[in-house]
């Protein structure tokens, strides 16, 4: 109950200003189609510099909670989700939508969202301390071998080929490597004088992943994107609440679905939503209703994406391992202030990391009360032109990258990245995999580095990196991500082939 | 996507992974590279197994970029390259960031280009973004950016 101390200093005037900020600010950058919240919260990060750690995270996860949400927005007044994560909300929201219930399917979206996020913090405050503690037994080894785990997950899982997710994988932890040598002192990599310090992470992730955004923009050229906004009439709060609580097994498989989703790494937002979407229809008396504007399906997706959120986030405070890209963007915002994830978050930072958790939940509340008001402004936002976004997104980038450091190459290697990303994700890489490699690269190099000098002293590489219970069951599911991604692939692609034969 | 871009594609990043693994093996000192020689003989099986699977036909991921796509995209990607690795520093920051914006918009707003009215706005939304970024980090988180014209 630790956190309970740490509730006050959500509310000092600063910190409760960018708790606000984020959420508005947050709400409205989920409903722009094209900006994605990691894309949303990387861009923020360099106004987090001269702010201390917690309230530089209270921004940060202020703007993850409701850009997920407001990207409901977008979903159900234009049929555009704001995020993958809102894809399932379109299903039936936009179809209350057009028969004018709008508001109705807005209120039930940002109430199920506040229920499914306030869940999924509760299950981060109390599972958080406990497994950070259990965290402590960990030696080298296993670390090593989690920050393998970390990029294999989310190179298996979020790829649509395992191949291209492992080697996004390896070119992140490479790019990693460049610079100097912490412990040798060698040059490594250095083929520009830009990378002699190696490459900044906050500048990279700016560039993976703002930079593809604006050339996918740029890439559709001068058109509009041709959605309405569709107007929104008054309906009473209360009507809605009454309605939320009556579908209590959408909301409860959606918030439960959204949570478990959320603690594994690498299954994002889009997938909680449209599995809760799935299960509730399968569950639902009113199977027939679903896709025809049924509020249950809203219930279901939005509680889902954003239960996922929290428990999105133990993998990282606990032991180093980003769940989700959003995730890892936020672990750079840590590292910048010189605070690492685990046990010495919660031992020697207890008021950044208790300040930071109960940040989300007020967020949660903060984000229903005003989500609904932001709503409208919110989708008229949305109807920006692309070209404006894209210019928009371009300049942010180049300041954010330089005002890390003050350095032009930093703004060179953002876009060079950023740039690269772009062509690469067009011959089917993902960013994810890569962004992870690149954070995770040097936490497992020092965990490599280290392990080899205690085993070189005792039972010798292999014994000591490939034996013992924790690292044998760390390899197992290493092995075992990579061979269920495979065989999804294999089963998809069948499908695939089949449905094309039908056709 | 048609098999050729795939072959780039894949042949670019194989090429990469050939030299990562050529460096990691031969520069010294060879304790600095043990952790990259590790990866890189990941990198290039890996890579070398999607570049054959390119080769051969095989390959199925990935949209790949069309003739459309590529020349809608080329005047705004120019326009960045210009400005991240030139005008940024040659003409300062917000110097360089006015003239961006204004062409990027001019060139990519749905809005007839006939118009006068179309042109004002885009000069308006401009100067105000402008002067939002000034405000935001010239002012409130005190970065210093190069300034060579103007501001």
């Amino acid at each position: 109950m630790e956190f309970i101390y740490y509730f006050g200093d959500v509310f000092t005037p600063l910190s409760f200003l960018l708790l606000l900020g984020g959420t508005i600010g947050g709400l409205i950058l989920g409903a722009t189609p094209g900006l994605s919240p990691t894309m949303a919260v990387a861009l923020l990060i360099p106004f987090t510099f001269q702010l201390e750690a917690a309230q530089g995270l209270i921004l940060l996860g202020a703007a993850y909670t409701s850009t997920v949400a407001g990207g409901a927005v977008s979903a159900i007044l234009l049929k555009i989700p704001g995020a993958p994560a809102n894809i399932a909300t379109t299903l039936d929201g936009h179809t209350m939508a057009k028969k004018g219930e709008g508001a109705r399917a807005l209120q039930l979206s940002f109430l199920a969202s506040a229920v499914g996020g306030i869940f999924g913090v509760l299950l981060l405050i109390f599972l958080t301390p406990v497994l950070a503690q259990w965290a402590l037994a960990f030696g080298p080894s296993h670390l090593f071998w989690l920050a393998i785990l970390g990029v294999t997950v989310i190179g298996t899982l979020d790829s649509a080929s395992v191949v291209k997710g492992l080697l996004s994988g390896c070119i992140g932890l490479w790019l990693a490597t460049i610079g100097f040598d912490d412990i040798m002192g060698a040059q490594r990599f250095i083929f520009h004088p830009a990378l002699g310090g190696g490459i900044n992470i906050i500048a990279a992730l700016i560039g993976l992943f703002a930079i593809p955004q604006v050339l996918t923009m740029f890439a559709k050229g001068r058109q509009t994107d041709g959605a309405e906004v569709i107007e929104v009439q008054r309906h009473s709060i209360l009507a809605a609440f009454r309605e939320l609580f009556s579908r209590t097994r959408a909301l409860t498989i959606g918030t439960l679905t959204g949570s478990i989703i959320g603690l594994i790494p690498g299954v994002g937002g889009q997938i909680a939503g449209l599995v809760a979407y799935d299960q509730s229809k399968k569950f639902s008396s009113e199977k027939e209703k679903f896709g025809t504007g049924h509020s249950e399906g809203v219930i279901a997706a939005e509680s889902a994406n954003n239960a996922m959120v929290g428990p999105s986030l133990v993998p990282l405070l606990t032991l180093s391992i980003p769940g989700s890209p959003t995730a890892a963007v936020l672990l750079g915002g840590l590292l910048i202030h010189g605070i690492f994830p685990g046990s010495d978050l919660f031992d020697n930072h207890p008021d950044v990391a208790w300040t930071f958790i109960n940040s989300m939940l007020i967020g949660q509340v903060l984000m229903c009360i005003f989500g609904l008001y932001v709503a409208g402004l919110a989708a008229r936002v949305a109807q920006v032109p692309q070209s404006v976004m894209a210019a928009i997104v371009l300049a942010l980038s180049v300041f954010g990258a330089y005002s890390v450091q003050g350095s032009m190459g930093d703004v060179y290697v953002m876009a060079c990245l950023g740039i690269g990303m772009f062509f690469l994700e067009r011959f089917g890489f993902s960013a994810a995999p890569l962004v992870l490699g690149l954070i995770l690269g040097p936490i497992a190099e020092a965990n490599f580095i280290q392990g080899g000098m205690i085993a070189d002293a005792t039972v010798g590489k292999a014994s000591y990196f490939m034996t013992g219970g924790l690292n044998l069951l760390l390899i197992a599911v290493v092995l075992a991500s990579i061979a269920y991604s495979v065989w999804m692939e294999l089963r998809h692609r069948r499908y695939t082939t089949k449905e094309e034969a039908q056709a | 996507m048609n098999r050729s871009q795939h072959i780039f594609g894949s042949g670019l990043v194989f090429a990469v992974g050939l030299w990562v693994t050529w460096v990691s093996y031969t520069q010294q000192p060879a304790e600095a590279f043990l952790f990259p020689r590790l990866i890189a003989s990941v990198f290039v099986v890996l890579a070398g197994w999607t570049f054959g699977k390119a080769v051969m036909g095989l390959s199925k991921v990935g949209n790949g970029v069309t003739r459309t796509m590529f020349l809608n995209m080329l005047p705004g990607l120019i326009i960045t390259l210009i400005y991240v690795f030139w005008a940024a520093k040659s003409l300062g920051f917000y110097t360089a960031t006015s003239v961006a914006f204004f062409i990027l918009l001019s060139i990519y707003d749905p809005a007839p280009h006939s118009e006068a009215k179309s042109w004002i706005k885009r000069g308006i939304i401009t100067v105000i973004f402008v002067a939002v970024m000034y405000g935001l980090f010239a002012m409130l988180l005190n970065v210093y950016t190069p300034k060579e014209i103007l501001f």
